[in-house]
């Protein structure tokens, strides 16, 4: 099946990595997440399965040492995190992703630090993507709702243009209902054009807006397909869907 | 009952000297307060900063008043404040570049951070005494008075007087600009803003491509700019003694930590706190009581509730109870 998804010139992919935190054992083996343009890619797994690990790898928050990570078509391995920013990842971490003490407002100005040009229009996107935070752009942060919390953190990883967006689970701790919300809101920016990478907890939802789908089981691919294929797949759903 | 009397003498022995030290206090506990929110460590050698800057500025006044220049009614130590502000940064990017950098880039735990600022403080210490020495330096010129107690009973009448210093008027209009440009400079201009970013949630700051390094070298130079304008007013309205600088840590920490560490308008409420609370329980109320009150209940004593000696103490008082029931401070501050 991953070879069906022609994995090896996907936009962004993290290819066959092997490596862990600092000097400490290995946590992913061998592990390959990629994502085109227009897709929702998510990973899902057991806890502890490295599903964070492998996007903080693709994203140079951990040591890679075989294996690489390209985007575009370049080699962006060594490059630190801050680095792959400015070269067109937006990243939005699972904690601590928004400034509390600071206006919804000044968040997207944050995120749009690096640049140097007139970010008003993509300001107005990230309003136009997510209508509540215009309601509350004057407002601290800190003091809004999860769910609007979790808007904040993704409209200022918006606010760079990023040429691909990755989430470490977005909707970690809200509601069902604003879980469905969130959910409509990733897949409207997913429409805007900009490949989506995520790692899951809930992952028979997630797989159900997922064009790719990557099972990891302790840092290794377990199963790979599209969301609809694992959702069907019975292995996949006796193991991790429940049934 | 003269209550009009009761309040000229209050505002001469307690409002207006209060005002001032406050002013003087929240200006020392803005630098702390922002040391500690961006560098993340509590800066023992604050006070010894303010004596550097202040040292600075007399020389440079003296240099001034010798070849005759003068500011009118206005202390000369104001036109030699800016040079002396720009020596302060000197010496402060320098320690920067050469002690704390290293520290920085090992990564090392606030804890070293605060025992490094140490040493600075006693180095910093040293080269104040060894510059100036550790004597009383006198450095106000200029017309010493606003109103002076005469003019003001010519003017109103009444029987109590009330005098208002230049230096005290200097100190707060000189605060409230200070501070004024401060806050527009952290809440409305992008490298403002990139601090407190920095400040709230350093991680997600380097995600954002906010420069560290950039930040710190910003923060050094507004810490030693408020230490120099802190330092040169306290030194105008009282008078310039190494060792009095460094005492005014202790009031300036608990200033800063009462209004919540790394919060700056908590800096500036826990300054006036500090300074109302240490003027209050030090000044004699007889005379306030024997206009305020009916005359069977005028005091006795001094109605003093502590002697001047000890108005160390108000702060730390102050600083216990609000530890012990606020220990984030009166403004939510942060604690690493």
């Amino acid at each position: 099946m991953a070879e069906a998804m022609n994995n090896q010139d996907a936009f962004l992919i993290g290819d066959t990595m092997t490596g862990g935190y600092g000097a400490g054992p290995d946590i992913l083996h061998d592990c390959t997440v990629a994502v085109n343009p227009g897709e929702i890619a998510v990973i899902v797994g057991p806890n502890g399965a490295g599903k964070s690990t492998a996007m903080k790898a693709v994203f140079g928050m951990l040591n890679v040492r075989q294996g690489s990570v390209r985007l575009d078509g370049q080699d962006i391995t060594s490059l630190s995190p801050q680095d792959r920013v400015s070269r067109g990842m937006g990243f939005v971490p699972q904690t601590a992703n928004i400034f509390t003490s600071m206006t919804v407002e000044e968040n997207l100005e944050m995120g749009a630090f690096i640049r140097r040009d007139d970010y008003a229009e993509t300001m107005e996107q990230v309003y136009t993507l997510f209508p509540i935070l215009k309601e509350k752009r004057r407002q601290a942060a800190g003091e809004l709702s999860g769910g609007q919390r979790q808007q904040v953190a993704v409209g200022r990883a918006l606010m760079t243009q990023p040429k691909v967006l990755m989430l470490d689970e977005p909707t970690a701790g809200v509601s069902p209902i604003v879980m469905d919300e969130l959910f409509d809101r990733i897949i409207e920016v997913a429409r805007t054009g900009i490949p989506i990478l995520m790692v899951e907890q809930n992952a028979r939802q997630a797989l159900e807006i997922a064009d790719k789908g990557y099972v990891l089981v302790q840092g290794r691919n377990a199963y790979t397909g599209t969301g609809k294929e694992l959702l069907a797949d019975p292995e996949v759903r006796k193991s991790f869907l429940g049934g | 009952m003269d209550l009009l009397n009761a309040f000229v003498v209050l505002s001469n022995f307690v409002l207006i000297p209060a005002i001032a030290y406050g002013s003087q206090l929240a200006l020392g506990a803005l630098g702390v307060t922002l040391i500690y929110g961006i560098l993340r460590f509590s800066n023992f050698a604050h006070g010894d900063t303010m004596a550097f800057g202040t040292m600075a500025t007399i020389l440079i006044t003296w240099w001034l008043q010798s070849l005759g220049v003068s500011f009118g009614p206005l202390p000369t130590a104001l036109l030699a404040l800016p040079f002396g502000i720009a020596v302060c940064v000197l010496l402060i990017l320098f320690t920067d570049r050469f002690v704390y950098r290293f520290y920085r880039e090992q990564k090392a735990k606030p804890v070293i951070f605060v025992i490094v600022s140490l040493g600075v403080m006693f180095i910093m210490n040293g080269l104040v005494r060894f510059i100036i020495g550790p004597n009383d330096q006198r450095f106000a010129d200029g017309e010493r008075f606003i109103i002076s107690v005469r003019e003001f009973k010519a003017l109103t009448g009444l029987k109590e007087g009330l005098a208002i210093k230049t230096t005290q008027g200097i100190t707060v209009i000189t605060a409230v600009l200070v501070v004024a440009a401060l806050f527009y400079f952290l809440n409305r201009t992008r490298t403002g803003k990139s601090m407190r970013a920095y400040s709230d949630n350093e991680d997600l700051a380097l995600l954002s491509g906010i420069n560290p390094e950039r930040v710190v070298m910003v923060t050094w130079l507004i810490v030693a700019a408020l230490a120099t304008v802190a330092g040169v007013l306290y030194g105008l309205d009282k008078s310039f003694k190494p060792f009095v600088y460094f005492q005014l840590l202790l009031p300036i920490f608990a200033a800063a930590i009462v209004g919540g560490l790394g919060n700056p308008l908590g800096a500036i409420a826990g300054g006036f706190t500090i300074a109302f609370s240490e003027v209050m329980i030090t000044y004699a109320w007889k005379k306030v009581a024997k206009y305020a009150l009916p005359e069977s209940l005028e005091p006795d004593g001094l109605a003093q509730l502590l002697s001047t000696d000890y108005k160390f103490a108000v702060s730390f008082v102050i600083l216990l109870i609000v530890l012990l029931f606020r220990p984030t401070g009166l403004f939510a501050g942060k604690s690493v």
